[in-house]
C-alpha cells in the first residue's frame, strides 16, 4: 500500500497542526476570558499615539559605563517619578542593557518630562522644626510679626537661626494632604539652604537644615532581623546602612550633635530626603562612630525592604539625556496603522494573482499557505502582547508585509522543486516526495540566514529595528511551522487526487506544459531498442524487467539522451562564447 | 498564455535549451558591477553626502495632519513667532499633512512652536506629532546597526562555509552582498530620500535578503557539482550556469513575490503617507529586492565559479570533458 503511507502520514501532521492552531487559540480565549490577554495585537506608540522618550542614564561624576543593575534601578526609579505624576498606563523598559525607553500614552506636560529627566537626589538633612502628624496647612498664618527671625548667622545644620520668615511661611502654608505636594521636587531645594518636606508615611511635616551627608556618601544598604545588644534577634525589622568613609564621619558628627539634643527635641531627627520627599525621618538613639546606622520601627518585611531599596538609589544618583522624545498624534498613528494595513492587503491580492498565474490550482496552495502562516503570526502577536507585553510597531507591521514574500519563497522554492521532478519524468506522488527532501534542506539553510539576521538584529539593534526584526524572525518560525506542517502534507494529499494527480491543465502540475509530454514521446521512441543509444545500453541491458522498472530505466535512458544532446549542443554554444 | 509560455522557460532553462551565460561572460557582469559600484560611491560624494534625516542630524520635527491650508508660510511664522533666530524648514510632505524641522528646540520652546502651529494651520493637538532627537541618537542607531550588520555577516559567512562545506561560497556570497549594498545605498542616495533609522531597517533586511537568495542559488549548484569527480558532462563552470539558470524561474517569481507588498508600500506610502517609515523603508527594500536577486544571479555564482575555476580537482576534470567532448565531435564526424 504505497499510495496510504504518505496519505496517512500528511494526515497526521495536518491533525497536529490542527491540534496547535487550536491550543493557541483555548490559550488566548482562556486569556481574554481570565486574564488581560485580547484577540486584537496591543499597538506600539507610533501606531496608537502618544509619547515615547529615549533616556540615556548618566551617572553623575562616574564611569560612563552603566551595569544592569544600575539600569534596572533606573528604570525603577523613573517607573516611580512617573507613577508618582499620576500617568496612568506608563511603560518603562530598559533596551540593549544602555537606553531606558518611557512610552507614554497622550502628552506629558513639561513638569512630567523634567521629573523624568532629573536625577535622583538623596539627601541626610537634620530636622529643625515640625514633626508627624502636622499634614495639612495650618488653619490660619502666624502674624507677620510674630514669624521667627534669625538672631545670628547659623553656626552649623541644626541652627534654629536657619528658619526665616519665609521658611516659616513656606512651612505653615504646605499642605501635606494634597497629591502636589506629595510629587517629587521639580528643581531640588539648594543643599546648602533649608527647606520644607513631607514625610507621607507619617503625615508628618518639616522643616529641614542643609545637608550634612549626601546620599552618594551610601555605600550599601539592606535590612533584615533586629539585633539586641547580646547579638540576639530581636522580633523586629531594621534597615542598615553602611557609610562610605567619608560619610561615617560625617555622620558621626552628625549624630554626636543630634544625640545631644535628646529625646523629644525634634532637633533630635534627622531626614532622609529623596526627591524632595521625605522617606524617614528617625530619631537619633545613639552615636554612630562606624557608619553603620540602622533605622528600626513599625517596620514591615516590605517596607523596610522598600526603603533599603530606596537607600541604595541615593549611592546612585542618575541622571538622564533624552536620546530622542516622539509625540505621535493618535490621528497619524491610526493613518499610517490604516494604510499600512492596506498595502499588506494589496500586496496579499498582488502575490495571489502572481502565484495564480504561475502555478495555476497550485497557486491556491500559496495562498492558503500564506493565510495559515497569517493566522499563525496573528496569534502569537496576540499571545506575546498578553504574556511579554509586546507591541507591534509600524516597524513591525513593515516586518509582516516583507515576510509575504519570504513566507512565499519556501513555497515557490518547493513547487519548483516538484516540477524539476515532473520533467525528470516522475510521478506527481514521488516527485511531491523528492521534490520535497531537495527542497527541505534548502528551504533550512535559507531560513537559518534569516532567523540569524532577525536574532542578531534583535539583541543589537536599537530603536525601532528591534520590533522589525522581532516580526521577521517571527515570521520566518511560522513559515517553516506552515511548510513543514501545511504546505508539504497538503501537497501529499492534493497528489493522490484526479485533479492534480493527472495533471489537469489548470493544475499547475500538467506534465505537458512542463514539457513532460514531447520528451514521454521521445522516450517513447528511444525506448525501442533499435533507437536506444549506444551509451544508454549498459543500463537497459535487462529487458525482460518488470514493467514498473522498465518505466524507470526509461527516465534514465531520456536523460541520458537529453545530457549527450545538451552536451553536444553547448560544446557548440561554447566555442562560440570563446 | 503567459503561465504557459513562462512554464515552457522554465523547461528549456531545466533541460538545458534555454541557456544565460551567467558563468561565461563573467568579466562583462563583473565589469559592470565594478562600474556600478564605483558610480554608487561617487553619487553620495557628488551629491555631498547623504540627506541625513533628523534622527541623524538631531533636531526637533512636527508633523501636522488633516491640514486645510498646506501654506508653507503658515509653519514658518508659527517657528519664528516662537523662536524668532530659527531657521525651519517646511514641506507638504503628502496630500494634508506638513513636516516642520528646526534645530534642537528646548522643552519649553518645543510646547510653544506645536501651540503655535495648531492655532496656525487650525488643527486639534491630537493632528500634531512631535519628534526630537538628541545630537547622539543617530550616532547610536548608526553604531548599534554596524556591530548588527558585522556581527550578522561573520555569523553568516560560517554559518554558510560550514553548510556548504567551502569557504569559497562564503567569500563569493559576500562579495555579491558588498555590490549589492553598495548599489542599493548609492541608488537609494539617488533618490533623495532622507536616510532615517526606518532606511537602516531596510538596509539591514536587503542583506539578510540578499544573502538568503544567494543561499538558496548555491543549494542548487551544491547540488549540481556535488558528483563532479566522477562525471564528464559538463564542466564546473558549465554546472553553476545550469544551476542558476534551473534557478531562474524561482529567482524571478520570488523576487516578483517579494517586490509586490513592498512595491504596494512604497506607492501608497508616497502617495498617501508621504515620508515615513513605511515610505524609506520600503524604497530601501524594493531597490535592494531587485539588486540582490541580480547580484545573485550575475555576481555571486559567477564569482564562485571563478574562484573554483583554478583548482587543480576543477581543472583536470575540465580536461577530461573536454577530451570526451573532442572524442565524440570526432566520432560524430567518422560517423557522418
Amino acid at each position: 500500500m504505497p499510495r496510504t503511507g504518505p496519505g496517512t502520514a500528511a494526515k497526521r501532521t495536518l491533525v497536529w497542526l490542527g491540534v496547535m492552531f487550536a491550543l493557541l487559540a483555548v490559550l488566548l480565549g482562556s486569556g481574554s476570558i481570565w486574564g488581560t490577554a485580547s484577540w486584537s495585537p496591543k499597538l506600539a506608540l507610533d501606531l496608537e499615539g502618544g509619547t515615547q522618550m529615549i533616556l540615556a542614564p548618566q551617572v553623575q561624576g562616574g564611569s560612563d559605563s552603566i551595569t544592569e543593575e544600575q539600569l534596572d534601578q533606573a528604570v525603577e526609579i523613573i517607573r516611580q517619578r512617573v507613577d508618582g505624576s499620576g500617568v496612568a498606563e506608563a511603560e518603562i523598559n530598559t533596551q540593549s542593557g544602555r537606553n531606558v525607553i518611557v512610552s507614554l500614552p497622550g502628552i506629558p506636560d513639561a513638569e512630567t518630562r523634567e521629573l523624568i529627566q532629573a536625577s535622583a537626589q538623596m539627601e541626610f538633612r537634620p530636622v529643625l522644626f515640625g514633626g508627624p502628624g502636622q499634614a495639612p496647612a495650618a488653619e490660619e498664618p502666624t502674624p507677620e510679626e510674630e514669624l521667627p527671625t534669625p538672631t545670628a548667622e547659623p553656626t552649623d545644620a541644626s541652627d534654629p537661626n536657619w528658619i526665616t520668615a519665609d521658611i516659616f511661611s513656606e512651612f505653615e502654608a504646605l499642605d501635606c494632604t494634597s497629591p502636589e505636594a506629595l510629587e517629587p521636587a521639580e528643581e531640588p531645594a539648594p543643599a546648602d539652604q533649608p527647606m520644607v518636606a513631607c514625610e507621607p508615611n507619617t503625615q508628618g511635616k518639616y522643616i529641614l537644615g542643609p545637608v550634612e551627608v549626601p546620599g552618594t556618601d551610601i555605600d550599601s544598604a539592606d535590612f533584615g532581623m533586629q539585633r539586641g545588644a547580646q547579638g540576639q534577634s530581636l522580633n523586629t525589622w531594621a534597615v542598615n546602612i553602611q557609610f562610605n568613609a567619608e560619610g561615617s564621619e560625617t555622620f558621626r558628627e552628625v549624630t554626636e550633635r543630634l544625640f545631644a539634643f535628646g529625646q523629644g527635641d525634634p532637633r533630635n531627627q534627622f531626614a532622609i530626603v529623596l526627591d524632595g520627599t521625605i522617606i524617614s525621618a528617625p530619631t537619633t538613639n545613639a552615636v554612630i562612630p562606624d557608619g553603620r546606622p540602622s533605622i528600626s520601627g513599625s517596620f514591615t518585611e516590605e517596607s523596610a525592604a522598600a526603603l533599603a531599596e530606596q537607600l541604595k538609589y541615593g549611592a546612585l544618583p542618575i541622571s538622564f539625556e533624552i536620546q530622542s522624545e516622539q509625540q505621535i498624534s493618535a490621528t497619524l498613528g491610526a493613518d499610517q496603522l490604516r494604510l499600512g494595513l492596506i498595502a499588506g492587503v494589496i500586496g496579499l491580492i498582488l502575490v495571489a494573482g502572481y502565484s495564480l498565474l504561475q502555478y495555476r490550482m497550485l497557486g491556491l496552495v500559496t495562498i492558503t499557505s500564506l493565510v495559515v502562516a497569517g493566522l499563525l503570526t496573528y496569534l502569537a502577536i496576540c499571545i506575546l502582547g498578553w504574556t511579554e507585553n509586546y507591541r507591534l510597531s509600524l516597524a513591525g507591521v513593515a516586518g509582516l508585509i516583507v515576510a509575504i514574500g519570504q513566507t512565499a519563497d519556501s513555497f515557490i522554492v518547493y513547487f519548483e522543486r516538484i516540477r524539476d521532478e515532473l520533467r525528470d519524468g516522475r510521478g506527481l506522488v514521488s516527485a511531491v516526495e523528492n521534490g520535497w527532501r531537495r527542497a527541505k534542506s534548502t528551504v533550512l539553510a535559507s531560513k537559518a540566514v534569516s532567523l540569524l539576521a532577525a536574532v542578531v538584529l534583535y539583541f543589537v539593534a536599537v530603536g525601532n529595528v528591534r520590533g522589525f526584526a522581532f516580526t521577521l524572525g517571527l515570521t520566518a518560525i511560522a513559515d517553516l511551522i506552515v511548510v513543514f506542517l501545511f504546505t508539504h502534507p497538503v501537497m501529499r494529499l492534493l497528489a493522490m487526487t484526479k485533479f492534480f494527480g493527472e495533471g489537469h491543465r489548470f493544475s499547475g502540475v500538467d506534465p505537458k506544459k512542463l514539457g513532460v509530454m514531447p520528451l514521454y514521446r521521445g522516450a517513447g521512441r528511444i525506448r525501442m531498442p533499435s533507437a536506444t543509444p549506444e551509451s544508454a545500453a549498459p543500463r537497459t541491458k535487462n529487458k525482460a524487467v518488470s514493467g514498473e522498472i522498465a518505466r524507470r530505466t526509461t527516465i534514465a535512458e531520456r536523460r541520458l539522451a537529453e545530457q549527450k544532446a545538451h552536451a553536444a549542443r553547448s560544446n557548440g554554444t561554447d566555442q562560440e562564447e570563446k | 498564455m503567459r503561465g504557459n509560455s513562462f512554464a515552457r522557460f522554465g523547461n528549456d532553462l531545466y533541460s538545458g535549451k534555454r541557456s544565460y551565460p551567467f558563468v561565461g561572460k563573467r568579466n562583462l557582469w563583473f565589469t559592470i558591477a565594478a562600474v556600478a559600484v564605483l558610480v554608487s560611491i561617487i553619487i553620495p560624494i557628488v551629491k555631498g553626502g547623504f540627506n541625513l534625516g533628523i534622527d541623524f542630524r538631531g533636531g526637533s520635527e512636527f508633523t501636522v495632519s488633516s491640514v486645510e491650508n498646506t501654506d508653507i508660510t503658515l509653519g514658518e511664522q508659527a517657528v519664528t513667532s516662537v523662536v524668532p533666530d530659527a531657521v525651519p524648514s517646511v514641506t507638504n510632505i503628502a496630500p494634508q499633512t506638513m513636516r516642520i524641522q528646526t534645530e534642537r528646540l528646548s522643552d519649553d520652546e518645543t510646547l510653544s512652536v506645536r501651540d503655535a502651529l495648531i492655532s496656525a494651520y487650525d488643527v486639534t493637538a491630537e493632528e500634531v506629532t512631535t519628534n526630537f532627537v538628541g545630537p547622539t541618537w543617530g550616532e547610536d542607531v548608526s553604531r548599534q546597526a554596524l556591530i548588527g550588520l558585522v556581527v550578522f555577516i561573520g555569523l553568516a559567512a560560517i554559518l554558510m562555509a560550514l553548510y556548504f562545506r567551502t569557504w569559497k561560497m562564503s567569500a563569493a556570497a559576500l562579495i555579491g552582498l558588498v555590490v549589492v549594498m553598495t548599489v542599493t545605498a548609492g541608488l537609494y542616495s539617488l533618490s533623495d530620500f532622507e536616510v532615517t533609522p526606518s532606511a537602516m531597517i531596510g538596509f539591514l533586511t536587503v542583506l539578510s535578503y540578499a544573502l538568503y537568495d544567494t543561499v538558496v542559488v548555491f543549494d542548487k549548484i551544491k547540488e549540481n557539482t556535488a558528483d563532479l569527480d566522477v562525471s564528464t558532462k559538463r564542466t564546473f563552470s558549465e554546472q553553476v550556469n545550469l544551476a542558476v539558470n534551473q534557478t531562474l524561474v524561482r529567482s524571478i517569481n520570488t523576487s516578483v513575490v517579494a517586490v509586490l507588498p513592498v512595491a504596494s508600500i512604497l506607492f501608497i506610502g508616497a502617495l498617501l503617507l508621504g515620508a515615513g517609515t513605511l515610505r524609506d523603508l520600503s524604497l530601501a527594500l524594493f531597490i535592494g529586492i531587485i539588486i540582490g536577486t541580480i547580484g545573485t544571479l550575475f555576481i555571486a555564482a559567477p564569482m564562485y565559479a571563478w574562484l573554483r575555476m583554478r583548482e587543480p580537482d576543477i581543472k583536470r576534470q575540465e580536461k577530461r570533458v573536454l577530451h570526451r567532448r573532442s572524442v565524440e565531435a570526432a566520432d560524430a564526424v567518422a560517423t557522418t
